[in-house]
């Protein structure tokens, strides 16, 4: 009775499983192509936008998500995305923390309304709290007020912060962070002028 | 009368930008701004100039939009945006109100919905649609938010919604779920509805559309969804697809049974 029981168990879990994914199949299609109707490239957008990497694709399912076979892959990733960050090409990590300021502060950058003559900002301020001065800051990442003060600026500290600002999600793949150098949105430059920001003793996040 | 219209409207949107520069800094003064101006949302303007069009025989047909049909019978405006997003029969498809105007404009009227898609927010055209929608929308003001997506079609654009909602693309990764799943969010100092919650969901939906302060304009549902692509990164988002009506059903099915509080008045 057990036995029997048992197989006919498999068999309906079986069956579901295979009906529900034949669904989620249909369903991706008209999804897929929802997304090829649904949008036209404009300025520097372009519809190459909508291609996932992998990165994109499992993370934009909440459910799938935290799956072991996911997560299996996301590792990989992260590893990957690792590897793939250069260290600073001199060596020097800390620019001037003036100029990183005021990259923090700037939100523009790779919209469809902007170019790309004018450099990008770093839109730090719409997430995190920096400098104590600004007061319109946003919540989504963690304060970094005090980030150097708190943390010292050792080797492993500077690494580290050179990682998170590079390719953040080479430690949380799927972090809300934008990866700004793995999609150029900062030049090396401007993530040092970031670096100082955090770090230099004589930046207002540090007094 | 138009005239008498426009320099109403003139008067009033130079008081506004008066005061409007006091009221980006805080959330609290933005709650003071909405209080000195509850007495006369500037959205009343678009609603009537919108109430007139309604009536205007207007396209190659010259044929009013009295006879159209929002989902509760033709030319019944009292609560249909209440009950919109929904399947329709005759397009076999579900839609918004503004991609139903569309549809009403070219039935009705004649006018080629190319012609509304390819025109720009707030000129032409689009100005007419989003004058429309202010008057509808004041119609279902105060109403529950009904759209329990019973119908098949209804429930897979809903499926389909969720899955544009969560879909991560772009040099920066985002998706809305990046700024709009969790509670007590903000962007700078924005706050940001949770749209994964009923509460945040019905508040996102149906404050929307919106009069901006900070741009002086009557803002519909699919101008709000075409600048958060642009904030995302995204491509343009193409006025009526099927992605902004996925999205727009998603959102107001997750806040059916909310209170309809358009038109909203927004930073």
């Amino acid at each position: 009775m057990n036995k029997i029981y048992v197989r006919y168990c498999t068999a309906a879990v079986l069956l579901a499983s295979l009906s529900l994914g034949a669904q989620a199949q249909t369903l991706n299609s008209k999804f897929d192509a929802m997304l090829a109707s649904g949008f036209t490239a404009q300025g520097i957008a372009g519809l190459d936008r909508l291609k996932q990497d992998p990165i994109q694709a499992l993370c934009s399912d909440p459910e799938v998500r935290n799956t072991p076979a996911a997560q299996k892959i996301l590792i990989e990733e992260q590893t990957k995305a690792m590897a793939a960050i250069k260290p600073p090409t001199d060596g020097q990590y800390l620019g001037s923390w003036k100029a990183g300021e005021a990259i923090a502060q700037s939100g523009r950058g790779a919209t469809w309304s902007d170019t790309t003559k004018a450099p990008n900002g770093g839109g730090c301020y719409n997430c995190h709290q920096i400098s104590k001065q600004e007061i319109s800051y946003g919540n989504i990442g963690p304060s970094l007020t005090g980030y150097g003060k708190t943390r010292g600026n050792s080797e492993a500290i500077l690494t580290y912060t050179w990682n998170r600002i590079n390719n953040s999600k080479a430690y949380n793949a799927c972090s809300n962070m934008p990866r700004m150098a793995h999609f150029n949105l900062l030049t090396e430059q401007q993530i040092k002028d970031v670096m100082a920001l955090l770090l230099d003793p004589e930046s207002p996040v540090n007094k | 009368m138009q005239k008498k219209y426009a320099h109403f409207l003139c008067a009033s949107l130079l008081s506004l930008s008066a005061t409007s520069a006091f009221a980006q800094t805080t959330s609290d003064e933005i709650a003071k701004y909405r209080e000195m101006i509850a007495e006369g949302n500037p959205s009343e303007l678009y609603e009537m100039a919108g109430e007139e069009l309604w009536r205007q025989p207007a396209g190659p047909k010259q044929v009013t939009l009295e006879k159209c049909d929002l989902g509760l019978g033709p030319g019944v405006v009292d609560g249909a945006f209440a009950q919109l997003p929904r399947y329709f029969k005759d397009t076999d498809r579900v839609q918004d109100l503004e991609s139903r105007l569309m549809t009403c404009m070219q039935t009705l009227q004649g006018i080629a919905q190319a012609d509304v898609v390819n025109s720009a927010f707030g000129k032409g055209l689009r100005k007419d649609i989003e004058a429309v929608v202010a008057y509808v929308v004041t119609h279902s003001k105060d109403m529950k938010i009904n759209v329990p997506a019973t119908h098949p079609k209804e429930k897979e654009m809903v499926a389909l919604g969720k899955k544009m909602f969560f879909f991560q693309g772009g040099p920066m990764d985002f998706s809305c779920a990046s700024c709009h799943s969790a509670s007590n969010q903000r962007i700078r100092l924005q706050d940001l509805p949770d749209l994964t919650t009923q509460a945040g969901a019905a508040f996102g939906w149906a404050s929307w559309p919106a009069y901006r302060v900070s741009s002086g304009e009557f803002w519909t549902m699919q101008r709000r969804l075409n600048d958060c692509f642009r904030q995302q990164r995204m491509p343009f988002p193409i006025y009526g697809s099927d992605v902004t009506i996925a999205l727009s059903i998603f959102m107001a099915n997750k806040g059916d049974g909310g209170i309809v509080q358009t038109p909203g008045l927004k930073r």
